[in-house]
């Protein structure tokens, strides 16, 4: 990305919201720190998000992003299956406390 | 009678600090910590940061040995890009690894 | 770009992560307590952490020597736990000013400042910063003169880096602490200079 034309830098600051940090937070855990177990680098991290198309790296969030990578890495590897993660997925989609959960993303 | 040589070994450093050395120019598909912008451009080795494991091998679930020397090279600015504004002696530091270099 | 002040709707990628972290969790492979700690451990790592390093150099003359040769080794010496081998410290000078970027994707000396900016992951600062630093450098209110050298260092690889500031003039005499609290995070990226109160 170096070098390339873009607009102004706008020194634009984020307050985290939980959910972020728990994705950094798995990042660390999963890439064997902190007494995790190793299960993926920060280069296959990397690797997964210059994978992702232009316009979706666009429009994602920086953790979005992330997550998104780190899942990836996960089914690669076989530590989850996509089934798996589907089924999960729909299962939490339709539980009362998923409202509780995003109360809990408010600052 | 070729020799293996033992993946746990560094591969053996061929820069010192003060060597002028050329980034190489290729855009093979993966992962790749060789900035577009800096290959082809030639520099001056700043300092020798030690061995790490490949990040190209390491990005596609492989050990990354044998570890490869990683240097950091300075590169004057008016040299990569055309139409730089700002002193003749700014330097762009960039981390490239020793299989890039030429 | 979510704005964390306001109530959003739960989002595709929030789902995600909560039903990684059950499975993960259910196959044994982390535990809640393990991820609630690291999330605190993370609050816990801001950049008065790298200002303190800045402080002793700026103290010490001996230590400030160390910190330029041995970044790593030299913060493992103040209790900070910084990755051996990886941390470079880069120090202004009057004819020198350093800032950092990492183009590729947002390499930061987290141990030190935390979780980066906002703006230092933006394709403005990643794009910008290494062909024409000078213009973003003004945009954060920071002007580098003519004559003053700038040395961009681009992270792409395994290491991470601190600029040390100058001392201002009008600190003589001060404390550690008093002298740590003029250093922000920006200083220690290289986008603005310390200031005395």
């Amino acid at each position: 990305m170096g070098g390339l034309p873009a607009g102004r830098v706008e020194p634009t600051e984020h307050d985290y919201d939980e959910w972020e940090r728990r994705v950094d937070a798995l990042m660390v855990l999963l890439s064997g720190g902190k007494g995790g177990r190793r299960l993926m680098t920060v280069d296959e991290l990397r690797k997964n998000i210059e994978a992702l198309p232009p316009d979706a790296y666009d429009r994602m969030g920086y953790y979005d992003r992330w997550v998104t990578s780190i899942t990836q890495i996960m089914i690669q590897r076989g530590v989850i299956t996509t089934d798996e993660l589907g089924r999960k997925m729909e299962q939490l989609r339709g539980q009362t406390r998923f409202s509780a959960a995003t109360e809990e993303g408010r600052s | 009678m070729k020799i293996e040589s033992d993946p746990l070994v560094p591969v053996e450093q061929r820069y010192q600090p003060g060597d002028r050395v050329k980034v190489r120019k290729a855009y093979p598909l993966g992962h790749i910590r060789t900035p577009f912008y800096i290959r082809g451009h030639s520099g001056v080795i700043e300092r020798v940061c030690g061995a790490f494991g490949n990040p190209e091998e390491l990005a596609q679930q492989r050990s990354g040995d044998p570890k490869q020397p990683l240097y950091r090279v300075r590169f004057l600015q008016k040299e990569v890009w055309p139409d730089y504004k700002g002193s003749a002696e700014d330097v762009l530091e960039v981390e490239i690894f020793q299989h890039w270099l030429e | 770009m979510k704005d964390g002040g306001n109530y959003q709707p739960y989002s595709y990628f929030q789902l995600m992560e909560v039903s990684l972290r059950e499975l993960l969790v259910e196959k044994g492979i982390v535990t809640e307590a393990q991820v609630a700690e690291e999330v605190e451990a993370m609050r816990r790592r801001t950049p008065e952490i790298g200002a303190k390093v800045v402080a002793r150099a700026w103290s010490d003359a001996a230590y400030k020597r160390k910190l330029l040769e041995d970044g790593s080794r030299a913060c493992q010496d103040l209790g900070i736990e910084v990755a051996a081998l990886k941390l470079v410290v880069v120090e202004n000078t009057p004819d020198t000013h350093n800032v950092v970027v990492c183009t590729l994707c947002s390499c930061y000396p987290r141990m030190l400042l935390g979780i980066p900016p906002e703006w230092y992951k933006s394709r403005s600062y990643r794009s910008r910063t290494v062909s024409e630093p000078r213009a973003v450098l003004s945009e954060f209110g920071l002007r580098i003169d003519e004559k003053t050298k700038i040395r961009v260092h681009d992270s792409t690889a395994d290491m991470r880096y601190l600029v040390l500031p100058m001392r201002p003039a009008g600190t003589e005499g001060w404390s550690e602490d008093k002298l740590a609290s003029i250093v922000t995070r920006d200083c220690m990226i290289g986008v603005a200079v310390p200031k005395p109160h």
